[in-house]
């Protein structure tokens, strides 16, 4: 079966050949090139649906008029400096051999690697990758990364800016050369994917998370960028992506973890994440990723919330904290300890962590306090740590949903 | 019933997202569909951009039209409506007008009294 057509994974795989034929300095023509192609095909088939053949289509679109362009201005301007495209006889075979399928595909992993530059910052990758590999228009980005569409145009102005100074897009071969760049590749897919999954804008936003996952897909399939720390990524995405739908009730509002139909949680997602997780085993290496992917499938294997491994995922935790101490970790460590050692010892854990200033605004230290609380019967100061949390929160979801809670500690 | 001609104008196409385009598409296609399916819908075809002129006795031709793309013809639609006013209610609902478009309803010029 085809895939449904997507014009925004379909200006991706466009852009990423135009970029690579045409060269990234020319990125600026190559989405002109996207804009017109879509463009076209737009008043083509309005009247009566695109054809089945459409993704073929307007990959030959793209093609041709690449060919064109190149013949008019291969005089004037400098394209992609390795690809012989001066000769009339090695023009068009030379374009349209970079056109094929698996040859889109690498063009992608090139442009997801140029994207990832040391010199370009994490706000800027972002928008970036939203804009040339997912398609997304800056009125997309700017409310996907609770931005204005102002800034965002700022930041990929400058981005594009910095893209475009060296040559050619940066070449995925030799694991030297991917290695100095993988890293920051995988990061920024992580980011991508923790936006959609609990970023503040909105409380879920399965789109970003759908493309993270596809994008770490691409990087998985390429046998140098498939590492033990790629797989492990995508088997952490793979899990968390399971339980999205029972993330989110209908009306978008947040579920609990206690309270999520886990019969609602994809289990063709957990069982692949349990394959990744076992295939990223093979290395010598622990990343930050497997403990986060094995945290992640503790959850998976539950079956509540009460029967849940929490002593492994303190453990998890005690290790993820040696390998990247950050404040966030400590908190998710903190809860768990409550889970497993009860909720004294759970309380004791979260107040050491009062003074942390990355913690002061987030809403999740006082809601985490306020179920302690709770359950040791002390509903007075949990309604008080709900209240905080509420007054905390990013969204008005999160708003909604500790709200409730401080009502029910309250009545109760 | 008599006929009338939709005349499509111009669209900010190019300021659209993929998405945006697509929907556009998808709009569109649902749009023409229905008018179909009322049987409102009798001939009509989207245009591409460019084309020819021709002018004036000496027959001379040029490249174009090249109006502003407000007023450039991007399709057009031959439909059938009890009148006027009906053949302007239906095509309010044309998925160009949410673009910047623009919709202009001629009546197929007839004898009858």
């Amino acid at each position: 079966m085809t895939p449904e057509l997507d014009f925004r994974r379909e200006s991706a795989r466009m852009l990423a050949a135009l970029a690579r034929v045409l060269g990234l300095h020319n990125l600026a023509l190559a989405e002109d090139v996207v804009q017109d192609v879509l463009c076209r095909a737009l008043q083509a088939w309005k009247y009566a649906g695109p054809p089945r053949d459409a993704s073929a289509w307007l990959v030959r679109a793209a093609q041709n008029r690449a060919i064109d362009l190149i013949r008019r201005e291969r005089t004037r301007r400098e394209f992609a400096p390795d690809l012989e495209l001066r000769s009339e006889y090695a023009l068009a075979p030379t374009v349209s051999a970079l056109f094929r399928e698996n040859e889109i595909e690498d063009d992608l992993l090139r442009m997801m690697f140029s994207v990832c530059a040391p010199n370009l910052p994490e706000p800027a990758q972002l928008a970036l990758v939203l804009k040339l590999l997912c398609g997304f228009g800056k009125r997309e980005i700017a409310a996907a990364l609770l931005s204005s569409e102002a800034a965002v145009e700022k930041l990929l102005a400058r981005g594009t800016q910095t893209l475009a100074k060296p040559g050619g897009l940066y070449e995925v071969a030799g694991r030297e050369q991917i290695g100095r760049r993988l890293e920051a590749v995988q990061h920024a897919l992580y980011l991508l994917f923790s936006e959609g999954y609990h970023g503040s804008a909105r409380p879920v936003q399965a789109g970003l998370c759908a493309e993270a996952l596809r994008l770490c897909g691409l990087l998985a399939q390429h046998p140098a960028c498939a590492t033990p720390r790629t797989l492990a990524l995508l088997s952490l995405m793979c899990f968390h992506a399971a339980r999205l739908a029972g993330r989110a009730a209908e009306d978008g509002s947040l579920v609990l973890l206690e309270e999520q139909d886990r019969s609602r949680w994809d289990g063709a997602l957990i069982r692949r994440g349990f394959e990744l997780l076992d295939r990223s085993a093979s290395g010598e290496e622990l990343s930050e990723y497997h403990l986060e992917a094995a945290i992640a499938s503790c959850h998976c294997a539950a079956p509540s919330v009460e029967r849940t491994d929490w002593a492994r995922i303190v453990e998890l935790y005690d290790l993820l904290l040696r390998l990247r101490p950050s404040p966030v970790v400590a908190l998710n460590r903190a809860i768990a300890i409550g889970e497993a050692r009860g909720a004294g010892e759970g309380l004791a854990a979260l107040d050491a962590l009062r003074q942390e200033p990355k913690l002061a605004a987030s809403p999740f230290h006082p809601a985490a306090e306020g179920r302690l609380f709770l359950k040791r019967g002390r509903a007075g100061e949990a309604a008080r740590s709900f209240a905080e949390a509420s007054r905390r929160a990013r969204n008005p979801a999160e708003a909604k949903l500790f709200a409730s809670l401080r009502d029910k500690a309250r009545g109760g | 019933m008599p006929n009338f001609l939709y005349i499509f104008r111009g669209g900010a196409m190019g300021r659209l997202s993929p998405q945006e385009l697509q929907q556009q598409m998808q709009k569109w296609a649902a749009w023409v569909q229905q008018l179909r399916q009322d049987g409102h819908f009798k001939a009509g075809d989207p245009l591409e951009g460019g084309g020819k002129v021709v002018r004036g006795k000496k027959k001379a031709v040029t490249d174009g039209p090249y109006a502003e793309a407000k007023d450039l013809v991007g399709g057009y639609l031959l439909v059938e409506a009890r009148d006027l006013e009906h053949a302007t209610e239906l095509s309010r609902g044309c998925p160009g007008l949410e673009v910047e478009g623009t919709v202009e309803i001629r009546p197929i010029a007839s004898m009858s009294v």
